[in-house]
């Protein structure tokens, strides 16, 4: 489109300054990691200040982040491994052998979706007591992996669904049983795919923050609990809380980046893409 | 192609083809999903109607709908149900608006155009918890944040945001977590608009606006609606944000009606009464849900 | 080396009935057309020889043995498809060596089948490319090589040509003709382009509406189409068909009466026909030439000259042009009337029902 070269200009101010505007919260939160506490809440603000890592240190040495760290880490490649285990063979079978059932049953995961958690916070914090899985990884993973599944199951039935179906056709006339057809074709094929999906249910295992807030407190506590804590009153400590915001984001910020296209099929459940 | 049911696509071709030996690889995938909706489902149902307090184990029993009558006629309620309405009405209105206007915005080309969608996305990825730390206290806390610091620059009496605009704050936090999802998917929508569409609307003599709201608009309608109702799924139970922030305060400003379950059922330890309000937030969900599945199931047929 | 049989194959897909019963035999060596506009259902017939689609009736024998149970793994036999269906992550090499690496076939055997195909095949330059930096017609050769190399029964191809240019498709063409001497196999190739039917085929099966309608060597199907819509399907451009009279039958053949006057006796069988039937009479383009004293009358209505032939689209009594073939240049023009003569014993003639009137010579190359 012809543009002037006026409103050439107007667009990149208001790019840029939008862009600048929604993202100076976490601008601001990586620079106040780097301050001293003192420097952190000086008024007003430094934007000059000497750099330090006193805080990233002092939250791992007071609070020993990297247990929580561990705890996300665990839990989120957990709960994404076992979605995944559940959700392939299910989105190869819909996807290359549908019967008049499928289409129901993809509807039918998508809407246990819909279900929201406060509805089944009781029964489930009340059944996590009963069997002992209160505040632990295994109790939390397994949330994650049930939570995240039917997008899962349905991303990859969309990646799958693009596989031609020539290809496997032609893998079955090679001779290739239901394994060597999944091992040697479908795998290599939908690779990108399934690791879209596996980084998706990372992305919203390492974000969660209702599960994890009501079912962990201590023992299991990945970093969206752990950052909870420094809600509480007493002291403030921005420049420690800051460290920690920091490095709990800074990883899936950059995965978020990468696989933003991905993401926007998972999200809507390849309503857009 | 020379048959058409050679390629069969998800429903009508769908050949009921006898393959026995693959219809279990769906079965655990399903059993477990089964599972997990159905038990919690019935459990919350069953201690609606139970009298059931974790800290008074002798009151028990059948309640009837004592449970559906005590939270009817609690002002809180009808509170929290005020202020759900009112933080997802809000959210949605900003997020889908400037979601629809960034869109446009960032299709057009401009120097850096992919650093800045970056940038403007990233919120999306920060944990809700993270965000309303540091919405709490880097930039809104009235002594030490940016926002107050802002205002004393400018001479002005720096707002104790929690304080005298709580629900405000909570909508604003939200608002910066959600902008950035419904830019990036109307994003995607708005670039798989074929160009020669508008570039015809031009040789017909459409203006930039005539263009934008004849041509984009109605492309994104699909779009806006998938975003409004997933949005709506994700607002109606907005947690982590009130549980950092205001606890739900100040009085019962900012609990909506997730926070409310919450304090009933783990604060106050009443089991019945948190599961009839769970049972409401289901049905609320579900008419949602309704839609958003029609609208999925629709796409499912292209 | 193989033979094939089919009892009777039906498809059905719910209510929906695909393949409505088909019987046929192949035999050894022999390069075997599906035919049909589409669907006819030619591909889902492959399709089930292959084992892609299951049988829901009849029987299918290779080699006198019934496989309607067997997977397509375990047929023997090999498929060509239409988008070549090539796996995108394997070089060529490994491509044509999958089924043989599925079979655990030691890698030097397979090594040493690969490079007699991409010999047979000239791919030699191109094994360790993969699928995406090669071109079409490339591409179309790699997808005949993975079915060379495992040696296979019986050869599919399921419109292999179809993706290809007019010029590489008429390549593609000399060569799978050579490729089929050369390995004296059973071929078994569905198309819906009549040219690739009648340059490759030994036997053609039209096919319509899941039905055959007529099997046989080209030659006998241009020349003695069983009915209607062979006669239609075969040859182009296509055969004129004009309404008609039965005037006379005897045992010189049938007289007709044209709408438009004029009779002609054409020497066919009388079959059933009785004076005062309306039958069809067809006459093909090449059949037709114009003639001041030519039976029929008209008027040019288009003219298209290809040089080596001219097409003379000429509108006879008002009905929808009829095609006429002329070989070399012609100096006929458009909107000049213009009158046109046969030969009758190059018409044919077809029943009420649609069947055609045997002829009463057969054409000496019609086997």
């Amino acid at each position: 489109m012809r543009q002037t070269l006026a409103q050439r200009a107007l667009i990149f101010v208001l790019g840029w300054g939008t862009a600048l505007l929604l993202f100076f919260p976490i601008l601001w939160m990586v620079l106040t990691s780097f301050k001293g506490e003192v420097a952190a809440i000086a008024t007003p603000p430094q934007l000059l200040f000497t750099p330090t890592l006193e805080s990233y240190v002092e939250v791992q040495a007071r609070a020993d982040y990297l247990h929580f760290a561990l705890n996300s880490l665990i839990i989120s490649v957990g709960g994404t491994v076992l979605a995944l285990a559940f959700a392939i063979p299910a989105a190869y079978s819909m996807a290359f052998h549908p019967t008049e059932r499928t289409r129901g049953t993809l509807l039918w995961m998508l809407s246990t979706k819909m279900l929201p958690p406060v509805g089944v916070l009781v029964p489930i914090y009340l059944l996590f007591r009963t069997l002992g899985l209160l505040d632990t990884r295994s109790g939390l993973m397994a949330i994650y992996a049930l939570m995240n599944l039917p997008i899962v199951v349905w991303m990859l039935f969309t990646f799958f669904k693009e596989v031609p179906r020539e290809i496997l056709e032609a893998g079955r006339m090679d001779g290739a049983r239901t394994g060597g057809e999944f091992w040697f074709l479908l795998l290599p094929l939908s690779l990108p795919g399934i690791a879209s999906t596996g980084l998706l249910s990372l992305i919203l295992c390492w974000n969660e923050a209702f599960w994890s807030l009501n079912l962990t407190s201590s023992e299991a506590a990945p970093l969206t609990t752990f950052i909870a804590s420094f809600s509480s009153p007493q002291g403030l400590f921005f420049a420690k809380l800051s460290a920690a915001s920091t490095v709990a984001v800074a990883p899936i910020l950059v995965f978020g980046w990468l696989s933003q296209r991905q993401l926007v099929r998972g999200l809507t459940f390849g309503a857009v893409k | 192609m020379s048959t058409a049911v050679a390629t069969p696509g998800l429903t009508a071709a769908a050949p009921p083809e006898r393959r026995r030996s693959k219809f279990p690889l769906v079965a655990p995938a399903v059993g477990v999903l089964l599972l997990w909706m159905i038990v919690p489902l019935a459990m919350t149902l069953w201690f609606s109607f139970q009298r059931y307090n974790l800290l008074d184990p002798a009151v028990s029993g059948f309640a009837g709908l004592d449970n559906y009558e005590f939270l009817v006629t609690d002002p809180d309620f009808w509170a929290s149900l005020v202020n759900t309405f009112v933080l997802v009405g809000s959210v949605l209105v900003i997020t889908v608006g400037f979601g629809t206007l960034l869109a446009v915005l960032y299709d057009q080309p401009f120097p850096g155009q992919g650093v800045a969608r970056l940038l403007a996305i990233a919120p999306f990825f920060v944990m809700p918890t993270v965000s309303a730390l540091v919405w709490k206290n880097l930039m809104m806390h009235p002594i030490y944040g940016v926002l107050g610091s802002l205002a004393r620059g400018l001479g002005l009496t720096p707002v104790d945001w929690f304080a005298d605009y709580p629900m405000l704050s909570v909508i604003i936090i939200v608002s910066w977590q959600w902008l950035p999802f419904a830019l990036l998917i109307l994003l995607t929508a708005v670039q798989s608009l074929d160009h020669e569409q508008k570039e015809a609307a031009r040789m017909d003599g459409a203006g930039a606006l005539a263009q934008f709201v004849f041509i984009t608009l109605p492309h994104m309608r699909r779009a806006i609606s998938v975003v409004i109702m997933i949005e709506t799924l994700f607002l109606l139970t907005v947690f982590a944000e009130i549980y950092v922030t205001t606890a739900g305060g100040p009085g019962n400003a900012t609990t909506n009606l997730a926070f409310l379950i919450y304090a009933r059922a783990l604060l106050q330890f009443d089991v019945g009464g948190g599961s009839a309000g769970g049972v409401i937030a289901i049905l609320l969900a579900n008419i949602v849900a309704f839609f958003l599945v029609r609208s999925i199931a629709r796409n499912l047929e292209a | 080396m193989a033979t094939l049989a089919l009892r009777d194959l039906r498809k059905s897909y719910g209510p929906a009935d695909v393949i409505k019963g088909v019987s046929l035999d192949i035999a050894d060596r022999e390069f075997t057309v599906f035919v049909g506009p589409s669907g006819c259902g030619k591909s889902t017939l492959l399709r089930m020889i292959a084992g892609l689609e299951e049988i829901s009736a009849g029987d299918l024998l290779i080699d006198g043995q019934r496989v309607n149970d067997v997977g397509p793994a375990d047929r023997g036999l090999a498929m060509v498809f239409q988008s070549y269906a090539l796996y995108p992550h394997m070089t060529v090499a490994q491509n044509m060596g999958f089924a043989l690496r599925l079979a655990r076939v030691p890698k030097a055997e397979r090594d040493r089948k690969v490079a007699d195909a991409a010999r047979i095949l000239q791919l030699g330059p191109y094994l360790e490319r993969r699928p995406k930096d090669l071109s079409g017609g490339q591409r179309q050769r790699v997808a005949i090589g993975r079915a060379i190399v495992r040696n296979p029964r019986v050869f599919l191809f399921d419109e292999p040509l179809s993706n290809l240019d007019a010029a590489l498709r008429g390549q593609m063409r000399i060569e799978l003709a050579r490729l089929h001497e050369e390995l004296a196999a059973t071929m078994i190739y569905v198309t819906h382009d009549q040219v690739e039917a009648m340059t490759m085929a030994d036997k053609i099966v039209v096919l319509q509406a899941g039905r055959v309608e007529q099997v046989g060597s080209p030659l006998d199907l241009y020349h003695h189409p069983a009915n209607l819509f062979v006669a239609g399907f075969i040859g182009s451009p296509r055969m004129n068909l004009l309404p008609a009279r039965v005037v006379g039958a005897d045992g010189a053949g049938v007289a007709v009466e044209l709408p438009a006057g004029g009779r002609v006796a054409v020497p066919v069988g009388a079959g059933a026909a009785r004076p005062g039937d309306a039958v069809t009479l067809g006459i093909r383009p090449e059949a037709l030439r114009p003639d001041p004293g030519g039976a029929l009358s008209g008027e040019v209505r288009l003219v298209e000259r290809l040089g080596g032939l001219t097409l003379l689209h000429v509108a006879l009594g008002g009905g929808e042009a009829a095609p006429v073939q002329i070989e070399g240049s012609d100096a006929t023009r458009a909107h000049q009337p213009v009158r046109l003569a046969f030969d009758p014993a190059a018409c044919h003639l077809f029943d009420g029902a649609g069947l055609s009137l045997a002829r009463l010579a057969r054409h000496p190359l019609a086997a």
